[in-house]
């Protein structure tokens, strides 16, 4: 069961990631990124987060894919341009690259045998919504100041970047 | 029992295709989904740790990686847009007057 609950999400989420990587179509691409965050999102459920997997479906799912959505349609640039890579070795070399880094995952893997077990005990809600936001507001107080910065000076450079200039 | 290592391999593969997608698509939008695909991977490694070791502090983390996520979406667009207003395309390639 268990391996099912995880199995089922996982699979999900890399269909969709691959299914991204090969869409021609930008809208294509974003709406099987969406199936990704979704799918990622069930997993979060699945480790005890609660409170990320609302924030994941509500910023990701909801606010990132929606913003790419509208610039997408915005610009009408569903279609990639077809030309190759001004660099003619750019294609083969992310090929192998990709493929080095997935036997080393598999090297990783092998040496070590799922030793490590997740204890799941539902009961003990360690990352339920209220313990997060006590970690939140004690702890980390100081970064999430800085967060809620980090978000002004966005809010500012994007109104600026669009400033009509006379 | 799934381990914390599934959860690990899932990420890796999960990076692996965001760092392809960077290097095998020739639009910018695309690049840039690709590397929210890459935050998305290394977040679930992280949830996966916070689980493992029955902390809250990772999820603190990735609550910042989201928010620092949205901002830099929006930022890029804007920037995208601005690029797509002058140049007529989204190649990346085309997008080379920085070269020095």
């Amino acid at each position: 069961m268990d391996v099912l609950l995880f199995g089922i999400p996982a699979v999900v989420a890399i269909v969709g990631a691959i299914a991204m990587l090969l869409s021609r179509n930008a809208v294509h691409s974003a709406l099987y990124l969406l199936l990704n965050f979704a799918a990622i999102s069930v997993l979060y459920l699945l480790l005890q987060a609660p409170f990320l997997f609302a924030t994941q479906l509500i910023v990701y799912a909801g606010a990132i894919i929606v913003l790419f959505l509208f610039v997408v349609m915005l610009l009408g640039a569903e279609r990639d341009e077809d030309a190759p890579h001004a660099n003619p070795w750019q294609n083969r070399g992310a090929i192998v690259g990709g493929l080095l880094l997935l036997v080393e995952i598999c090297l990783l893997y092998v040496n070590n045998p799922g030793t490590i077990p997740v204890a799941v005990d539902m009961d003990n809600a360690f990352a339920a919504p209220a313990e997060v936001a006590k970690a939140l507001f004690t702890t980390h107080l100081l970064p999430f100041e800085i967060a809620s910065f980090v978000l002004l000076t966005a809010l500012i450079g994007v109104v600026v970047l669009h400033q009509r200039r006379s | 029992m799934v381990s914390t290592l599934m959860y690990v391999a899932l990420s890796a593969i999960l990076f692996v295709i965001g760092i392809l997608g960077v290097t095998l698509r020739k639009s910018a939008l695309m690049v840039f989904m690709s590397v929210e695909l890459m935050l998305n991977a290394a977040n679930l490694t992280l949830v996966a740790f916070a689980n493992q070791w029955k902390s809250v502090d990772a999820q603190v983390m990735v609550f910042f990686v989201i928010t620092v996520a949205a901002a830099e979406v929006a930022v890029g667009l804007a920037l995208l847009v601005m690029i797509f207003k002058r140049k007529k395309t989204t190649d990346i390639d085309l997008m080379n007057t920085l070269r020095g």
